[in-house]
């Protein structure tokens, strides 16, 4: 059987930096996007390794926007809504987004394929409104270039 | 006007190191090694050059605090969170002149006496981590950081630390719990950061864009710097320009020109017809008068305050209680919960001004959000919860009448 892609990272990272709890959000950030969640094999692991509860664990995840215990869609979709993109209607672009994948903010489409957010300021502030899916900035959203992108990524 | 901060940034190739060499780069890093430390920090003095993360407070005094601390080892970290909505400026320096930013911190690293240097990067800012990471590989290649940089006896290293989505980390106790793998609860200062920061160490903590200045300041000398814009602040800004106007953007201009140039000569004017502007991000209070000179006096003056001179653009088809609302909003997600007068002060905000901007308020709420900025301000532990209602009291103060409008 091999070993959950996540315990490499894990490991490696330990090895660099030590067995010492200011590894604790390097690694935890590290298995939130090899698996697109924290799982509690991995929680047990960080808990054994580096001695630190696992209430303590949960509660750094829990404090995080970018870490989960949940599993989240292939693409991540996060929209922002901080003043300068609501200023530009980015409530349109909600809208547009969860009309086109069926889902509402918050939610992972059943098939797991997106997860939709909205979150605070990306700093794209000057091409707003502005959204992220996985790694990827996109800007000067319209409704129109928006139903293009989440059409090519439904492919 | 020359530019100091992005000089760089618009050159093909900007990030890798051998541009920045062609453009002077490095030039800084022998220089101050060949002073001592202390006459590093008294031209950064000269300079009198403020942090451009929010709080303005003086360069050469933290350092100087930081490098007078007995004790052993010291760090240097960089906040490179930009968070603040309206704010774009960091993440422009961290993916197109990483090299500026990492002789800077390095300088600074010999300046207060550190042998390890931190940057704290924002999650969500990929491409910049990766820019980052590079540089600090491709200056390592060249002998710039490491042991015994440029044959002298000063060793150093820089290490990247990725967030995962905070804007509270930003702030710098939080951000140095959040390093330390605790929940990034802001702590009570003192101590400071300076006398006892990351892992209970002496810590000069500066914002992307402060640093940038150095390797200038350091090349030119503190007395050209000062120079530079207005006497009481000077030198140049990143001022990030967004909201309702038709030419958002970056713009490096000297502290001290007025909003009405900003928007009008920079951002090609308003989007419609000019309302009201926060000039420091949402944390900032609201101003309507656009001969506001943009330096930290002045706007401090008007009952305002520059921060990070994120200037947000608001036009009159804008209704001013959904700016308010929008702003709660953001606050109440991004409070940490630890004291009860801002994680519950900024939930009863958010709920009093949905009501209002759906127009079911009720007449006492508007003295009531007054009264509860009021206490907020008094009694939150830190920044966040002290300006979390800035933009809905100065809507009051402002635009009363619209608030009445949507009460019963
Ligand atoms: C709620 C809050 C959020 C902050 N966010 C940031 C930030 O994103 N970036 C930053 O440089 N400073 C931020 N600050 C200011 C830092 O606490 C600190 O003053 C600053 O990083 C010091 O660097 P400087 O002196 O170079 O400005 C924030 C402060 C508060 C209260
Ligand atoms: S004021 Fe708000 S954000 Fe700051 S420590 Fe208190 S609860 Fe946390
Ligand atoms: S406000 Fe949306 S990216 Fe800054």
């Amino acid at each position: 059987m091999s070993a959950a892609p996540w315990k490499a990272k894990v490991d490696d990272i330990i090895t660099q930096q030590g067995r010492v709890k200011e590894v604790l959000l390097p690694c935890l950030g590290a298995i939130q996007e090899v698996s697109g969640y924290i799982p509690q094999p991995a929680i047990s692991y960080l808990q054994e390794c580096l001695d630190v509860p696992s209430v303590d664990i949960y509660g750094v995840i829990t404090f995080y926007g970018m870490l989960t215990t949940k599993q989240q869609g292939k693409y991540v979709i996060r929209l922002c809504n901080s003043l300068p993109c609501h200023l530009n209607k980015s409530e349109n672009i909600l809208r547009v987004v969860e009309r086109k994948l069926g889902i509402k903010a918050g939610e992972t489409s059943p098939d797991g394929k997106f997860t939709l957010e909205t979150v605070a300021c990306l700093g794209l502030c000057d091409k707003a409104p502005a959204m992220m899916i996985n790694d990827k900035s996109y800007g000067n959203l319209t409704e129109a270039t928006t139903q293009e992108i989440l059409a090519e990524l439904n492919g | 006007m020359e530019k100091i901060l992005t000089k760089n940034i618009d050159k093909p190739k900007a990030s890798d190191i051998e541009v920045y060499l062609a453009g002077g780069g490095y030039q800084a890093l022998p220089k101050a090694l060949s002073l001592k430390p202390e006459g590093v920090i008294s031209e950064v003095k000269k300079s009198k050059l403020v942090g451009r993360g929010g709080a303005a407070f003086p360069v050469g005094l933290k350092w100087d605090f930081t490098r007078k601390e007995s004790t052993q080892p010291r760090f240097i970290v960089c906040n490179a969170d930009e968070g603040e909505p309206g704010t774009f400026k960091d993440r422009v320096i961290l993916k197109n002149d990483p090299h500026l930013l990492i002789e800077a911190i390095i300088i600074a690293g010999y300046a207060i006496g550190a042998d390890k240097g931190f940057i704290y990067i924002r999650g969500e800012y990929y491409d910049e981590i990766e820019a980052v990471n590079n540089a600090i590989q491709q200056a390592k290649q060249k002998g710039y950081l490491g042991s015994n940089i440029l044959s002298s006896d000063f060793s150093f290293d820089i290490q990247v630390y990725r967030g995962v989505g905070a804007y509270i980390c930003g702030e710098e106790t939080s951000l140095i719990q959040s390093m330390e793998g605790n929940r990034p609860c802001p702590d009570d200062r003192p101590p400071f950061p300076t006398q006892s920061g990351f892992m209970d160490k002496p810590t000069a903590l500066n914002n992307v864009e402060t640093l940038a200045n150095i390797p200038s300041i350091i090349n030119r000398g503190g007395d050209w710097y000062s120079g530079i814009g207005s006497p009481d602040s000077p030198g140049t800004k990143l001022f990030c320009l967004s909201g309702q106007v038709n030419k958002p953007g970056l713009y490096e201009l000297p502290l001290g020109i007025t909003l009405g140039e900003l928007i009008e000569n920079y951002g090609s004017g308003v989007n419609g017809k000019l309302k009201a502007v926060l000039p420091g991000g949402v944390s900032s209070r609201l101003l309507t008068d656009p001969e506001v000179k943009l330096d930290y006096k002045d706007v401090a003056r008007a009952g305002s305050m520059l921060g990070s001179a994120s200037v947000i653009v608001i036009n009159q088809d804008t209704s001013i209680v959904d700016v308010a609302r929008n702003t709660v909003e953001f606050f109440t997600h991004e409070s940490c919960g630890k004291c009860s007068i801002c994680r519950e002060g900024t939930r009863q905000a958010r709920e009093i001004l949905t009501r209002m901007a759906n127009g079911n308020g009720s007449a006492g709420e508007i003295d009531l959000l007054l009264e509860l900025g009021e206490v907020m301000y008094d009694t939150a532990c830190c920044g966040l919860g002290q300006a979390a209602m800035n933009v809905p009291t100065s809507a009051i103060t402002l635009f009363r009448n619209e608030f009445e409008q949507k009460v019963r």
